[in-house]
This record gives C-alpha cells, structure tokens and sequence, in this order.
C-alpha cells in the first residue's frame, strides 16, 4: 500500500524532463557564477589572504628586529655597566694607592725631620760636651795658674778651690 | 591507511543511509495514517465530509502553480517527441533560486571586483563571504587538499543552489525543488561524474582498476570489486536519497501536522498543531543549511579521495 502510494504519487519516479531541466539550469548556473561570483570573490579572498599574511610576516620580521636591537642595547648596557665598574674599582685601587703613598711619604718625611731634629740635637750635645771641657780644662789650667802664681796658705788654697768649683757650677748652669 | 579509511567511510554512509531510510519510511507511514484518518471518521460517522488531506500533493511536482485561494497559473506543457520537458512546478523553483542567486552574486562579484585588498567587506557581501569562506577551506580546501581550486565552482555553486532551493521551499505557495528525486539525482550525477573523471585524470586506467581491488591481496579481490563496484555507485545514491528525503520528510511533517486541524475538524487540535509546526519550521530552516552543507562536504571527501595520491602511505 505504501509503495504503490509513493509511486502513485510520483515521490520516487524519476521524471527525465525535470532531469534535463536540472541539469540545463545548473550547469548555465555554474557557469555564471563563476564568471561573476566565484572568481572575482575567491580572487579577493586569496588576495586579501596573501595580505594579512605578508601583513604578518612583516610584523614578525619588526618583531624580531626590535628583539634583535633590545638584546644588543641590552648587551651594551651590560658591557657598559662591566666597564663602569670597573672605572670606578681601579679609580678606587689607585685612589688607594696614591693615599698610600703619600701616607708613606709623609711618614718619611716626619721620620726624617724627626731624625734630622735627633742629629742636631746630638751635635749639639757633642758640640756642648766639647766646649765644657775645653772650659774645664781652662779653668783647670787657670786654678793651677793662679794656685802657682799665689803661694798661699791652706785657708787661702780652699777659697780658691771653692771660688772654682762656683765658678764651675754656674758655667754648668 | 587508505584501505581503512574507505573501510570507514562506506561504514558511516551506510550507517547514514539506514538512517535516513528508517526516518524516511517512518514518515511514509504516517502518511497513509493520515490520509485513512477521514476514511475512519467518516464509518464512525463524526465527520461527514469527503475531502482528504492530500500530503503528496504538497510535496510532489506538478504542472500548476497553486496560490488558494486565490487561484492558479497553468504552466505550459512542452513535448519533443516522446519526451516530456514541461516546466513543472520545481523547474520554476530552480529557475527562481537562480535568479535570486543571479541577482546576489552579480552584486556580490561586482563589489569584490572593486575591492582593494586591505578593505574589510561590509554588510550583505560580509556575510556571504563567511558562507563562501566556509565552504571554500573547511570544506572543500580541508576535503581535497591540493589542487582544490579547480573544483571550487562547482561545490560552491551546488552548496548555493541546495541551500537556495531549500530555503524557498520553506516560503509559503513556493515548492522545494530539492525535495524532487529527479533533481537531487542530477546533482549526484554531477558529483559521480566528477569523481570518476578526476580519478581517470590522477591515475589513469590502470589507477581507476586498481582502486576496485581496495589495495587488498588477489585472494580477496573476488569480494572486493563488487564491494568497491558498488560503493562507486552507493556513494552519489547516498547522496542522492540523501537530500530527497531531508527535504522531503520535513514537509510531508509540515503538512501533516497542518492536517491533523482538517482531519479531526476541531479548533482544539490547532494550537498543538501550530506549536509543533513552528518547531518542525525552526528545525527545517536548520536541515536546510545542514544538507546543503553535507552535500558539498561529502561531494569534496569523494572528489578528495578520487584525487587523492597514494604513493605516500
């Protein structure tokens, strides 16, 4: 009942006037469009493709440049730095140095001032030791002068000794 | 790799086709349900009128155009011979679709053609280009591979023209030319025929023999040509059968629904009976766009898989 239904109906029975007709229009159709449509819009859709995708290739190529020049600026940065420090630490060593040296030399130079100052003073000791002899033995060779010219008696012989030894004393002083 | 693969895909369309023939005549056997429902009121003497809903009626081909009520245009009847090319009521409906077609896209290409390549489309073209995108890369570039450009007229030109035959069928007083078997076999043709010349074309003769043995062992070859002789032909049926009874059992369901107000003669019934055929309409608008979609995505895998070279597996 049912197949006799849908045959009856023509549901299934294939018609060869529509079958040309379908076929007649479609191919006509293909054919239009794709002069009109296909082409033109495919052709715009491979160009713009293209586009976007030299568009992307070229913001990856600024891209990596940019990188490229941050890592050098960077590196210089970097070397710049090393550089700097290094400046500053052989400023600082030879800061150290010349402190040194001149510490040193300030310290000769005392030393030597101080020695000289020593030296000087023993010269001078020496030089005084000297003269206080040469003084004594005058004064020796004097007392015995007088003591010599004067024949005295032994009260007379003690004021003289005494009156030399004074004589020594305040030349001491 | 591509033994498996074919293996696969005869599976799923096989699969495919059980289902749709299941849904197809499960909708067939509603039919006569509805149109025997007046038979029986009438013996049981609630309803006393003669008229039938005719379901056929709506989604058969014919030679009139029919707008109740307001009247009907006779469509001229043209024979060669013994061979009938009346223009018939779905022949109209292409011929429309055509036209809507034509008018869109010479718009369409013309604005492309004035296009610059860093302009973004606008509007109307905008959104034909999402569809004309779509079915260029993820169908026929993903399907086919290298070498697609060459089929794209004819995938993009079948994918527009079922999907603009679907949705004019969905109009009111219009008829889907889709929903005729005479049409979707001519587009299976186009399909078959394409395919079994690109197979030519990449392999030649000898190409074309040998992909009837499957790539299996001589011993097996004795199964495998009718299973590969068939499944040439099972391939374009599928498709075939395929759209026809989408489109069809859509509106037989339409009209059936509708009918069911005629056939227990009672306002009652309307509500529910609109309601669900509101649904049905959402869901026709989406097999609509959905079949046209299958159609062109299974055309490109057959195209895909006849140009398809084998020297790398």
């Amino acid at each position: 009942m049912v197949s006799t239904l849908i045959l009856s109906g023509g549901l299934l029975s294939p018609n060869p006037g529509l079958v040309f007709w379908t076929a007649i229009t479609f191919l006509l159709l293909v054919f239009v469009l794709s002069k009109v449509a296909w082409k033109p819009i495919v052709e715009a859709l491979n160009e713009r493709e293209n586009n976007i995708q030299s568009s992307i290739n070229r913001a990856e190529e600024a891209k990596r440049e940019a990188e490229k020049i941050l890592a050098e600026v960077k590196a210089e940065r970097a070397k710049a730095q090393v550089e700097a420090d290094k400046i500053v630490s052989d400023a600082r060593i030879y800061a150290e140095k010349i402190r040194a040296e001149i510490l040193e030399k300030a310290n000769a130079e005392a030393r030597k001032v101080a020695e000289d100052a020593k030296a000087d003073i023993e010269l001078a000791k020496q030089r005084a030791m000297i003269e206080l002899r040469n003084t004594v033995v005058d004064l020796a060779i004097e007392a015995a002068t007088k003591i010599i010219q004067h024949n005295l008696d032994a009260e007379r012989h003690k004021e003289l000794i005494a009156g030399v030894i004074n004589e020594l004393e305040t030349v001491e002083r | 790799m591509e033994y498996f693969l074919r293996r696969i895909t005869t599976t799923r369309l096989w699969q495919g086709l059980v289902l749709r023939s299941v849904l197809t005549a499960t909708f067939f056997l509603v039919v006569p349900v509805v149109q025997a429902a007046p038979t029986t009121a009438h013996a049981e003497g609630i309803a006393q009128s003669e008229e039938k809903v005719d379901v056929l009626h709506h989604v058969t081909d014919g030679n009139t155009l029919e707008f109740e009520p307001f009247g009907e245009i006779h469509l001229p009847t043209i024979k060669i011979g013994d061979f009938d090319i009346s223009i018939t009521r779905h022949v109209v409906m292409m011929w429309v679709a055509s036209l809507v077609l034509l008018l869109l896209f010479v718009s369409i290409g013309n604005t492309y053609k004035k296009m610059k390549p860093t302009e973004a489309p606008k509007g109307l073209a905008n959104l034909i280009e999402v569809m004309v995108d779509f079915v260029r890369i993820d169908i026929v570039k993903a399907n086919i591979g290298h070498g697609y450009e060459r089929f794209l007229p004819y995938l993009l030109t079948v994918f527009f023209f079922i999907l603009t035959c679907n949705l004019l069928g969905l109009i009111p007083y219009a008829a889907t030319a889709t929903s005729n078997i005479s049409v979707t076999f001519t587009l299976a043709v186009f399909t078959f025929v394409i395919v079994q010349f690109t197979m030519f074309k990449e392999h030649g003769l000898s190409g074309w023999l040998a992909h009837l043995t499957g790539g299996t062992p001589w011993f097996l070859w004795i199964i495998m040509i009718p299973v590969e002789f068939l499944s040439m032909f099972i391939k374009p049926f599928a498709l075939m059968v395929r759209l026809f009874a989408n489109m069809t059992a859509g509106h037989v369901v339409i009209v059936t629904l509708i009918g069911l107000i005629f056939v227990f003669k009672s306002w009652f019934v309307a509500p529910a009976a609109v309601a669900i055929t509101l649904a049905m309409y959402g869901l026709e608008l989406f097999v609509a766009f959905m079949q046209a979609y299958i159609f062109t995505m299974l055309s490109s895998l057959f195209i895909g898989m006849a140009a398809a070279h084998e020297e790398h597996h």
